[in-house]
């Protein structure tokens, strides 16, 4: 899938992904995507969780070896 | 408009200072207006130098230990230390962020932190031992806040 950023939050803990998630978003402008990978198992619930409250787009959620690699839309 | 999250922050420990910066710094990356009211020992928190908290395996039944320790053990002079050392490696190798990069991320997310007065006065507490760009305030200051928030948190 075609991403504009990247954010490698692989090896960091919880609130970390989540939080820096919403740093990199804040410097990307809105129709952007920008793909995360993480470790953290929690991350998957919380990226839902993220996308849903904040209203950025979640298109694509999936795992890649042992991360887990997301794709969210900037609103 | 946002929602709004308010927090008393009334633990001064290394293992209780994670919830409210946990909580406050996710609840702002997710839009929420957040403030941390600090009182009591949850003071030790907005110290300049952070490397003081520490954990305690005392009363702390809950506590993981490497070996089963018995109370009169815990309470001996260093163990304090080997469990805060213990702790603290533990954190950097789950990739746990650290008390202060959590505290950072917080500010740069713009959470309020308001200190207590009261405590400060209490305990004769030196205003320069803490962080710049804290409000200082009283239960008072507390409920301005709180009282439009969405959710109140007693930590």
């Amino acid at each position: 899938m075609h991403f504009d950023q990247e954010l490698d939050a692989r090896g960091l803990n919880c609130p970390l992904p989540i939080v820096k998630t919403k740093k990199t978003l804040a410097g990307m402008s809105s129709g952007q995507v920008l793909k995360v990978i993480a470790t953290d198992p929690g991350s998957v619930k919380d990226m839902e969780a993220f996308a849903k409250q904040t209203g950025n787009q979640l298109l694509q959620s999936g795992q890649e070896g042992n991360a887990f690699v997301f794709f969210l839309k900037k609103s | 408009m946002s929602k709004k999250l308010a927090i008393i922050a009334t633990k001064g420990t290394l293992d209780w200072a994670y919830p409210p910066f946990i909580l406050a710094s996710t609840a702002a990356s997710l839009g929420y207006e957040v403030a941390i009211f600090f009182t009591f020992y949850g003071l030790a928190l907005l110290k300049k130098d952070l490397s003081e908290l520490r954990v305690t395996p005392l009363a702390n039944p809950a506590m993981p230990m490497p070996i089963p320790m018995p109370v009169l053990v815990q309470a001996l002079p260093g163990m304090e230390a080997m469990a805060t050392a213990m702790m603290k490696q533990k954190i950097a190798k789950k990739g746990v962020a650290s008390i202060e990069e959590l505290r950072n991320l917080c500010r740069e997310l713009e959470v309020r932190f308001i200190a207590c007065q009261m405590t400060i006065d209490l305990f004769d507490m030196n205003p320069n031992d803490f962080i710049d760009g804290i409000e200082l305030g009283g239960a008072a200051t507390y409920f301005e806040f709180a009282g439009e928030a969405d959710i109140n948190l007693f930590i």
